[in-house]
């Protein structure tokens, strides 16, 4: 197992752009005058000919990433999740996605873990918002390694694509010798048959320091990192509901709309089996420093423990 | 530009706002008024002023057109049948189920559509993508963008214009269709636009005012806009609504919505007249 690293996923995305536009020439990034917080600033300063800084202007970004994917370019659009997604969701809906471009759209600063800012910059709705758009593919890594490996597969996969980035420096839980990315594919963490907790992005390792945890009291908990939240793993879903009969959905953003009902549209149609949804619940967040408002809404392993606890009970 | 290629453009403009008509009357709506006022730009680019192949129409070198204005494709899917890119007929089934031609441009669907567009104010955008792209790849081809004056209400087409002017992208070149119109009435009334020339010269464009129905303006100004270096251009084009079709001209009416069976009969009518009278001159 190679060193813990300490990052924040969207300076790994960072880092990963700089490797890949060594490789491929097409690569292209467009920023709305947030280059040194969606850490797109260090592709700038390695390709500075191929970055355009578009300004404070998200919607006319994501429609000159349209014209530039339109004769070849492999366009990466980066800014705040509430501002790629947010502002700029009519243009991507109706500019990226319905002529199906090969644009990549970074939002960073997702979910509450954005911190100090507060509420007008902790976006959460971004997975809903990108889940709508047919044939957009949304990714949420877990840390660096999954990071990295999820901007090689954005890069290389044809079409629209949705990656979500944090602000806060997470530690790395995954493996960089074993680690394997497959588009669209869950990866199983932890072996389990009482209950399957499926988490996305900065909590899965919070899920996976309270399923070790719960490990060590006797509690057999399959844990799920689910990186690609559409097209969702539906084989590894079914299988959880069926072997395990109840399932904890864990993720930083609303519970409308995210990975806790794209889970439930799989379960609902295929093994319908309880799900109870741990996230935001349909309300704003607020000011304060990243891992206290964490803990506040439950996102923590100590938080997520005590959810599986009560439902274990149940 | 001598006569006999002016007669000719005018005989094929004619026949891009026929297409149009009968689209619309086909559809039972679509929107006559803004496809026959852009229907000389729209011919002069295709037919005099654009590298474009019908029979490679995904050629890397061709120039590109974007319908930013996208509700007048009818017009737009009448100049492409015309130079080749598809069969006329496809005009008949223009937004029917299943059809080719949809209500509004769908690049994935139509051959010789460079950009779906149908929501204002994105399709400027897109264009400065691609001239954005052209400036990369050191290539030479030059992009088109059609704009409405309504369209110009829209906050995103001056975020486009300050990318554009701020890359230096003087191989775009955007056409405002002045037809002076829009849904809820007069541009004037509506939320006035005006000063148009003063707004993209300040937003650093090369700024041209012609009259949109006259061809030796139309090719003054792109001839011009391609001796500009450093700068994108700004064509103004003052036109009329509902061009060609005497009851449609000026009528904020005829923006969305279908001839009847006799309005289309008088529409046709009134426009065979015309390239009849244009191809007894030839």
């Amino acid at each position: 197992m190679a060193d813990v690293v300490t990052k924040a996923t969207r300076e790994s995305f960072g880092m990963a752009l700089c490797e890949l536009a060594k490789e491929n020439d097409k690569i292209v990034v467009l920023d709305a005058d947030l280059a040194g917080a969606t850490k797109t600033s260090i592709f700038q300063k390695e390709f500075p000919e191929r970055f355009f800084d578009c300004g404070i202007a998200e919607g006319n970004m994501m429609c000159i990433a349209a014209g530039l994917a339109t004769c070849g370019k492999i366009p990466v659009a980066a800014s705040f999740a509430m501002f790629a997604t947010g502002r700029a969701y009519e243009q991507i809906r109706n500019s990226v996605g319905y002529p199906k471009l090969n644009v990549k759209i970074a939002g960073s600063h997702a979910g509450i873990s954005t911190g100090e800012d507060g509420a007008t910059h902790q976006c959460l709705e971004d997975v809903a918002l990108m889940r709508t758009i047919p044939g957009m593919t949304v990714l949420c890594p877990a840390d660096h390694y999954e990071m990295m490996a999820a901007a090689k597969a954005a890069i290389e996969h044809e079409g629209p694509v949705y990656i979500r980035l944090g602000r806060l420096a997470i530690d790395s839980f995954n493996d960089p010798d074993t680690y394997e990315f497959e588009l669209g594919k869950g990866i199983t963490l932890h072996e389990g048959d009482e209950i399957t907790v499926i988490a996305t992005g900065l909590v899965v390792n919070e899920a996976r320091k309270a399923v070790e945890e719960l490990e060590k009291e006797g509690k057999n908990v399959r844990l799920i990192n689910i990186h690609t939240i559409k097209p969702i793993d539906r084989d590894i879903i079914i299988k959880a509901a069926k072997e395990t009969g109840r399932i904890i959905t864990v993720e930083e953003h609303n519970v409308i709309g995210g990975l806790g009902d794209a889970v439930c549209d799989v379960v609902t149609s295929e093994c319908p089996v309880p799900v109870r949804k741990v996230g935001v619940y349909d309300r704003y967040g607020y000011s304060g420093p990243a891992w206290e408002l964490l803990e506040k809404f439950g996102l923590t392993a100590s938080g997520i423990k005590k959810v599986i606890e009560e439902e274990l009970a149940k | 530009m001598n006569n006999t290629d002016k007669r000719q453009l005018k005989i094929l403009a004619a026949k891009a706002r026929l297409g149009a008509i009968i689209g619309t009357f086909n559809a039972k709506s679509g929107h006559p008024g803004g496809s026959l006022s852009a229907a000389d730009i729209m011919t002069y680019l295709y037919f005099k002023e654009m590298n474009v192949d019908p029979q490679n129409p995904s050629m890397d070198t061709r120039d590109r057109f974007v319908l930013s204005k996208g509700h007048c494709c009818p017009s737009l899917y009448a100049v492409l049948a015309q130079k080749g890119f598809f069969d006329w007929s496809e005009l008949e089934s223009l937004r029917h189920v299943g059809a080719m031609l949809q209500g509004h441009p769908d690049m994935k669907g139509t051959p010789g559509i460079d950009m779906s567009t149908g929501s204002l104010g994105q399709g400027v955008s897109a264009a400065c993508g691609m001239a954005l792209a052209a400036k990369c790849d050191n290539k030479d081809y030059r992009v088109y963008a059609v704009l409405g004056d309504g369209e110009c209400e829209e906050g995103q087409v001056w975020e486009a214009a300050m990318f554009a002017s701020h890359n230096k992208l003087d191989n775009l070149v955007i056409i405002v269709d002045q037809n002076g119109l829009q849904i809820d009435g007069p541009v004037a009334e509506v939320c006035g636009i005006e000063p148009l020339d003063k707004k993209f010269e300040s937003f650093g464009f090369n700024v041209i005012k012609i009259n949109g129905h006259c061809f030796d303006d139309i090719e003054a100004a792109f001839e011009n806009a391609k001796t500009v270096k450093g700068k994108p251009t700004a064509i103004l084009a003052k036109t009329v609504k509902g061009k060609g079709v005497s009851f449609m001209e000026n009528q904020v009416d005829w923006h969305g919505k279908g001839p009847n069976k006799d309005e289309y009969e008088k529409a046709k009518a009134e426009l065979e007249a015309q390239i009849a009278g244009l191809e007894a001159e030839c």
